[in-house]
This record gives C-alpha cells, structure tokens and sequence, in this order.
C-alpha cells in the first residue's frame, strides 16, 4: 500500500485516496470549436510514461480535497504533492 | 522441562513443552511424518523452520489448520494433529477463535532477530529511534542459539529498551513500497491446544516503516541424487541442531554430502554426539583448514570429487544405505567408490540467503560464485540488509562449490526430486528444457516447482543451479525466480481479523429499518443500503406481493421509503451556474421552491447519474442522486469545483442521512395528504406538481413534494431523518382507512418501467446518451454543459446506436430474462451470436397491464418500433414486438390526480 503525501493532511495511506488520472489536463476553453479528433485527445488520451509522472489525487476518506503529485510509475516512490493551481515543482 | 501429552495420527505420544513438534516426533521414534502429494513416498523432516518441504501437519485441536509445517509447531498439552500429504482439510466448522489487527508506525523496523538483528536493533536503539523486532521463531538467537551459543547478554539487554517494540512469532509475509511491511504474529497455539474466544490467536501487524533491515538469514540448500526424499535424509545444519541442540537419539550411523566447509562443521557436531559419521562426501577437489584437520582428528573418512548418487531404503521406507561416486560439477556420474550403510544422511548444499521480502519490491538479487549464494543487491532507499541476508556467510577457508546435484537419466531421474512438495524431479526439469523452456519463469509454471506452501524456499536455487548444468548458462544469466507475498501460508481468519459477518461490510439502514423487519420484508442490497425488497401477506411469492402492491398504488396508495436516495446540499452565489454546467438542463431558470429532474453526464456525453433536484432558496439547492451514486456524484461535484472552477462559489455536503422520505402514490395520495396535513391546500391548482411545500405532519414539521416516480398523483414528505419512523407510523394509521400499502424496490421498479422511466446503472452501463434513452427533450440547446461536445462526436451521433425500447412478448405470461439477447425475425440465419441487435435491461410482470414487458436496448430501436424480434433462451425461442418504451398513461393524465 503506497504512503500519499496529502498537501493538506500529511502523509496517508492510499485506501482513503482516490486516484484521478494525470494532472494538468485542463477541460478545453471552447469544446464546441474542436475537431472530433482534438476533442478525443481530451477524453481519452492520457501519457503513460515510464517514470516521473504528475498525477492527481483525491483524500476521498480525509479531506475531500484534490491535489497533485509526481510519482514515479517505475519505483514507485513519490516526489513533491502540491495544490491545484499552485505552480508545479521540477521533476524528482 | 515440563512434560506434555500430543495426538498424533491418532496415537498418543509425550514430549517436553514449548520444544517444536518434530523433535517430539523424532524422539518418540517417528521419522516418516506424512507421505508425499503425489507419489505417495514416504517423507520426514528435511529443515529446521519456515523453509521445510515435506513434514506437513494438519492440526485438529483447537479452532484447526492445514498446512502446517512440524518445524513450526510448539508442543502443548492436548496437541492433536496428523501428517498431511500435500493437500491440506479446511475444517468444515467455523474458526471462532478471535483475530485482530494493530497498526504501528516505526523509524526502524528489523525483520529477525538473530545476532545480526540483534546488533542492528541496539545501533537503531543507540540512537533514540523507535524500534521494532519481529522474528518468526519462538526465541531470539537464530542459527547462533541453534548452534549451542550463548548470547552476549550486553547484547541482549537491547531488548528492554523503552524504545523497542519485540515480537517473536511474528512473521513477515509481505514487504511492500513506502516501507509498508504486513507481519502475522502467533500469540496463542503456544500457550495452549485451545483457544481462548477471549484473546486474539493472532494479530495481523500492519507496520510503516521510515527503514527496513532485513536480518532474515538464510536457508540451507538440499543436493538432487536419486531418492533424496527418505526419512532420514535431512540438511547438516537441520541434523546437527536436532542432534546437538535437541538431544534427538535415534540416529546411530550417519554420511554426510556436502559443497562448502559447513558440511565440516555438522559432522563434528554429529560426532560430538556420539554418532559414528562414517564419511563427508565432498563434491570439491580438495578442502584444507582447521576444521578439515579436526575432522580428520576425529578418523572421519574424507572423499572428494564425489556425491552420494543413490539411496536405498528399509522396509519402512527410511534411509539404510547410501552410494557414493565421483562426480563432476556439472553433475555426470563418473565412477561407482562404495555404498555404505547409514541411517542418517546430513546435506549441505550452500546456503541461499532468505532474500524474498526484497524481492517482493523489485530487488533482482545477484548470484555471488566465491559464495555460491544470490545476495542482495541494489536495495532502494529505506531498505538494508545485514547478516547472512546481505551475503555475510562467514568465513570459511575453503570456497563453497557451485553445485547443485547429479543429472541422472532414464528411471532414476523420476526419483530425483527437486520440489519434494510438489513431487518434481529431474525428469521434469529436462521435460521442460527438453520443450525449448530456458527462462526460470516458464519451467516454474510447466513443472510446477516453487508454487507449494513451501514456494520454492529449499528448492528454488537448486533449480536455477540445475538449470544452469543442464543448458549450460550461468545462474547470474538465468536470475531468480520472483517471490511474492505471503511468505508463509497465512489464514484467511488471521487477514480478515475482526471484519466478518455483520462487520465484514458496513450496512446502511433507514430510521424506518425497524418497520421493515418488523413487517418481515426480504431486503435488496442498493450499495451498502438494505431496502425493503417487497412486503409479503400470508405467505406471498414476490410477483404475488408485487402485482397487489402495484394494484394498491395505481388505483388506491402505497407509500415507499425513499430515504435512500442520495442527498447533496449545495449553496453558495454561484449554485444555480453550477449546476448548469453539471446538468444537461438549465437549473439557473427553476424557482425557488420548485424541482426539476435532471441528467448529468460524463464527458465522453454518457450518462452518469440523474435525479431531482429542488431550489430551496436563491443560492440553495437539495440535488438527489440515485442510491449507489451518491458518493460518486459527490466526488465528481467536488472534482470539477477543486480543480476546473475555482472561480464558482459553491459548497456541496452530503444529507443522505439528514432527511427520511415517505412517498405515497397513487389516486388516493391527496385524501391521505390532506388528512395527515389538514392545513395544507394540497389541491393541484395550489400545490402543482414538481412544487414544494412546508407544513407540519404529525406534528413535525415536513417538507413536502409533489414528485412522481410512478406516473400516479404522489406526494413525498421529507422530514428530519430522526422523524423518519414517527412519520411513517403516522402515514399508516391515518391511510388504514384507504388501504395504505406498503410496498418494495420491486413495485418501484415496475412502476417506473411501465412509464418508461430508466433507471441508471440498470438501463444504462456507461455507453448511453440521453439521446439514445429517448431523453433529447433533457439536453439544452442554449448552454454549455459537461459532455455536450460529444453529442456530435462521429460515433455518438451516427445511425444504428443502441436505443431504449419497450418489448412485449406474443406468449403474455412469458417473463424474459434480463441481460436477455435479441435477434431480429427477419434475419435469415436464424439464431447467431453475429445477428443480435440488443439486449433486455428490465423485464416484469405487470398488473396494469395484465402481461409481462420488458426494456431493451435496441440497434436502431426507435426504427423498429413495431417489428417483431426474437428471444433466443436455452430452450426456447421468445417472439416479441418492439414497441415505445412506455405502456401505461402515455398522455400523463394521472400524475395529477
């Protein structure tokens, strides 16, 4: 079970999160000016990549509260979380 | 030295307390301890603890266990168990005996507490860190206690430290990331052969540690010869100890095989006990040193370039002799040198460090020639290892030999076993090999050897060896076999602890809950929630119950608990945007007071929940969802205000809990309004539908409103959850004189179907847009919403979709399965998986209707509408007509009244 860094409540473990795909996948300014294709990008696609990965989480059974962190998908060790909308820290 | 009686395979026998049961059994004579699993050969102890392969006992005293291994078994009075071939019993009563689980945080966590644990322990305590010790054995010391050592008692004052937390019979069984480490502690079957109901037998430790030392030590590997299985075939180091320590006599003569100096060590020990060790068979050229000149000292006869490369046995089937030939290291039998009869043969095969816990995570070790031993390597941070684990095997004057066994042929390589719980031989191996398989994975599956209770502990380095001579590929190519948790087979009682029955799952229940048992309902699981299914009269089946409740609220009324609905308060100036954006519909437009029911879907366009939401005020809204979507909708409010409108001032907090709702339906619902609110003019004109309205009923004030989930003139009355049973007892007093009825989540789910009304997660499976449920009229055209740009995404909105239709069957009594294929009549091969257009989502019997009906999703349904279509069941074939999914009141007349 991983130990979550939640910028709110400190470290937690991940039964009361919830895991929210990749972070800073922004909901398109005027969804109705794209094309099928773009807007497929928006739903489905989503990096995976092998290590460093800034992802989204929820404290779903602490404060409800959504955030982001970098986790590293290969060790799965994890870097910084911070709050949405602040500025991301650099890469682990 | 207390003396205890014991059962085994139903005969008594008697043995010092505390002392593990395999040294009773040997004591008392018994060395076959069980058969083997498939073979049936006889089998007796092999090793000294976790790692034993073949001397599995079922216990049958106390609350039972299968699969046990005699090394780990502490003697106690009234101890019942019996030898196990393999496959173990589970006991057919429940095990009552109490479990729970701890939690612990630590700075530094020792994973056994041998000397080196021990020595890491008092540097972790030197340093005023919080400290745990667990270890598996019933005693600190490891192999050093085993080997007749004192310990220092410097060292062992650790142990009192303040800062320390000490557990022995704690074992490991699982090392995960972020220093996440599972142990199982036995806290009972020591103390006595019956537990007691009062304290917990075992605790599962759940430990999160800042740093991990790993002080596992090692095991001692066997060597493959054909019928290296007999009773009395055992590792030195187990034999010595058994021998030494234990004070086993029943051995007289005894060979010993070995690769590395330690087969030296525990033919002196031997001798030191009087044994007559006639020979240590030593597959290396030459071996010098102290310890070889004390055995010589001792007139031990040495011979090297050899192995034992057969054994006879007795007419028990227990080891009487051995045979001795040269041998090279790739494991050819060169030349027969003697037999010598023995009853004891002690084999050192090299050690292999206890590395599974960091393999769990990742950790690949590597194989160390000058050692013979895959050692730790590349251990991440937070994690170490010291001791024997970490590659410290002593010093020893001679390097051990990388062997692993001879390689015989024909017949004998069916008696050469690998795996002893598994019965895997020789044979097996170069069947597979034989098979083109070269990596260690794929022989593991093929042969089956590592996947025994035992998990390959004493046989899996053997293997990657023996592959290794067979393929003529170095071990450090071949690499290890991955280990997983648990290390040691673990109860499901002990991980469930006290999370069984009622507490396994939580329920959730309704202030109106004790009615419903009261009046004997069969509960529908909804999520956690338990709902009145449907609620019986003298001994109604469900469809006879049904079929009266759906009567009583279509021509009389019923009343329905509908407390389970999801509930979520939202306030705040920005409300009413809010949910334009999260509905399909405009909420921004509803007055205060009244409700409007709503469609929210995902943005892939899919349908995601829906419900009816009512504007208490001007930036006050109460949303309901569906009963299992409550908290999934909760989330995703939260999800888009947290991270995607920042700007809106909203605030969401679920009410599921705060509100009780009591729905009464149908044509006599206004009377009964009017009675349990004499004040209130529920009359249409003044009270409409989708309004609200306050008022006391019964005394406690109510908000009441008119919302339809029937078709039929209903009322719902929302009150202060802990109102909930006062006002459902005051809605069937004052209905007894219009035959109030009571009725389920069966009844609802009829009458909502024969209007056509869908019901999320039963009409819909996350592929769904409103459009194809029928429900274009619920999609504004004036605003944005989340998922409105993929109405006109090329597959959302192409022809030939799956759409919502009614079905009715030719045969009108004929109830169609749900999930229920349907193929179309024209189709001209008849019956194929390839021809079917749809599927039935809903199916019931209806009064109103006086015949069975179904829901269905339809390719191009709403084209078909008229057509006729097939059921293909199991053993018949269903004609049916595709109709509007609606049947009843199509013209809405009686909503009203």
């Amino acid at each position: 079970m991983l130990s979550i860094n939640c910028p709110w409540c400190g470290a937690r473990d991940e039964t009361e999160f919830h895991y929210g795909s990749q972070a800073h996948v922004a909901y398109p300014e005027n969804p109705e000016t794209l094309s099928d294709e773009a807007w497929a990008h928006y739903i489905f696609f989503r990096d995976n990549p092998k290590g460093w990965f800034q992802e989204r989480w929820v404290h779903t059974a602490g404060c409800r509260r959504w955030f982001n962190v970098w986790r590293n998908t290969v060790s799965h060790q994890f870097g910084p979380s911070y709050k949405p909308f602040t500025p991301a820290p650099a890469r682990p | 030295m207390t003396k205890v009686n014991f059962e085994f395979d139903s005969k008594m026998y008697s043995g010092t307390k505390g002392e593990p049961l395999v040294v009773a059994l040997l004591k008392n004579g018994i060395k076959t301890v069980t058969d083997s699993t498939y073979l049936s050969r006889p089998r007796g102890v092999m090793a000294l603890g976790a790692e034993e392969p073949c001397a599995l006992v079922q216990i049958d005293s106390g609350s039972g266990e299968p699969m046990v291994p005699a090394t780990q078994v502490e003697l106690v009075e009234g101890l019942a168990a019996r030898g196990l071939a393999g496959i173990g019993d589970l006991p057919n009563v429940s095990d009552d005996a109490r479990y729970d689980k701890a939690n612990r945080h630590v700075e530094v966590l020792i994973i056994g507490s041998g000397v080196a644990g021990l020595k890491a322990a008092q540097i972790a305590v030197s340093k005023n860190q919080r400290v745990m010790l667990i270890d598996d054995a019933p005693r600190v010391g490891g192999y050093f206690v085993a080997k007749n050592n004192e310990i220092d008692p410097e060292l062992l004052a650790v142990l009192d430290s303040p800062n320390l937390l000490h557990l022995q019979r704690t074992t490991a069984i699982g090392l995960y990331d972020q220093g996440y480490v599972v142990a199982i502690e036995r806290r009972t079957d020591h103390l006595s052969a019956n537990y007691d109901p009062k304290v917990a037998r075992i605790r599962t430790w759940h430990i999160r540690a800042k740093e991990i030392i790993l002080a596992t030590g090692a095991f001692q590997r066997f060597l493959v010869f054909p019928n290296n299985d007999r009773p009395g075939i055992m590792l030195s180091h187990a034999a010595a100890t058994y021998i030494d320590k234990y004070q086993v006599q029943i051995f007289k003569k005894a060979v010993v095989v070995t690769v590395d100096d330690q087969g030296y060590e525990d033919a002196l020990r031997l001798h030191k006990n009087s044994i007559q060790v006639q020979a240590i068979v030593d597959v290396r050229s030459n071996a010098v040193g102290a310890l070889v000149d004390e055995v010589k000292k001792a007139g031990i006869e040495i011979i090297f370039d050899a192995s034992v490369t057969n054994t006879q046995a007795d007419e028990k089937g227990e080891l009487a002799q051995v045979a001795i030939s040269k041998v090279d290291l790739t494991g050819k039998v060169l030349s027969a040198v003697k037999e010598i009869s023995c009853d004891l043969l002690a084999v050192s095969g090299g050690w292999t460090p206890t590395v599974h816990l960091a393999t769990f995570i990742g950790v690949k070790p590597k194989w160390v020639k000058e050692k013979a031993a895959f050692v730790l390597q590349d251990l991440p941070k937070g994690l170490s290892a010291v001791g024997s684990v970490a590659g410290d095997l002593g010093e020893t004057e001679n390097t051990p030999a990388s062997f692993f066994g001879v390689l015989p042929e024909g017949e004998l390589a069916t008696v050469s076993f690998i795996d002893l719980q598994r019965d895997a031989t020789v044979r097996d191996l170069k069947r597979a090999t034989g098979a083109g398989l070269t990596s260690i994975e794929h022989i593991k599956r093929y042969t089956t050897i590592g996947t025994s209770h035992d998990q390959g502990k004493t046989s899996g380095t053997t293997t990657i060896g023996l592959l290794s001579q067979l393929i003529s590929k170095e071990l450090e190519e071949i690499g290890t076999l991955n280990f997983r948790p648990p290390y040691i087979p673990v109860l499901f009682s002990a991980l469930a602890g006290r999370d069984r029955g009622e507490l396994s799952d939580p329920i959730r229940t309704t202030p109106i809950h004790a009615w419903h048992l009261d009046a004997k309902a069969p509960f529908e699981d909804v999520g956690q929630w338990k709902r009145p299914w449907y609620f019986p009269q003298n001994k109604e089946e469900l469809h006879q119950a049904v079929a009266r409740e759906c009567k009583a609220a279509r021509e009389g009324v019923a009343v329905m608990d509908a407390s389970t609905l999801g509930k979520i308060d939202i306030q705040g100036p920005d409300a009413a945007e809010f949910l334009d954006r999260i509905y399909t519909n405009m909420f921004s437009t509803l007055k205060i007071n009244h409700s409007r029911y709503g469609l929210m879907c995902g943005v892939d366009g899919m349908v995601f929940d829906d419900g009816v939401t009512t504007r208490l005020g001007e930036n006050h809204f109460l949303m309901t969802t569906t009963t299992g979507g409550a908290a999934k909708v909760l989330d995703w409010l939260e999800e888009w205000l947290q991270t995607e409108w920042p700007e809106l001032k909203v605030y969401c907090s679920s009410v599921t809990e705060h509100w009780s709702t009591v729905a009464i339906v149908g044509p006599k619902s206004r009377a009964l309004m009017k009675k349990l609110a004499p004040d209130l003019d529920v009359s249409n004109e003044n009270f409409g539908f989708m309004t609200n309205q306050y008022a006391a009923v019964a005394q406690v004030p109510a908000r009441i409103a008119r919302i339809s989930f029937s078709g039929e003139l209903a009322y719902e009355i929302n009150v202060e959850g802990f109102f909930g049973l006062h006002i459902w007892n005051a809605v069937m007093d004052a209905g007894k004189e219009f035959g109030i009825t009571p009725y389920g989540t069966e009844t609802m789910h009829v009458l909502r179907a024969e209007k056509g009304f869908v019901i999320v997660g039963q009409e819909t499976d996350g592929t769904q847009t409103p459009q194809d449920l029928g429900m274009d009229w619920i999609v504004s055209k004036k605003k944005e919403f989340i998922g409105k740009r993929s109405f006109i995404r090329s597959d959302t909105s192409r022809d030939g979709r799956h759409q919502l239709v009614g079905l009715l069957p030719k045969d009108k009594l004929k109830l169609l399965p749900e999930g229920s294929y349907l193929v179309a009549k024209d189709s001209k091969q008849a019956i194929a998986d390839s021809n079917h257009i749809g599927y039935i989502t809903s199916s019931y019997h209806s009064a109103a209707l006086s015949q069975t009906f179904a829901l269905a999703l339809v390719a191009d349904g709403r084209n078909r509408v008229g057509q006729n279509a097939i059921v293909p069941l199991f053993d018949e074939q269903v004609e049916v007509v595709i109709t509007e999914p609606i049947f009843y009141d199509k013209e809405n007349t009686r909503r009203d009244g």
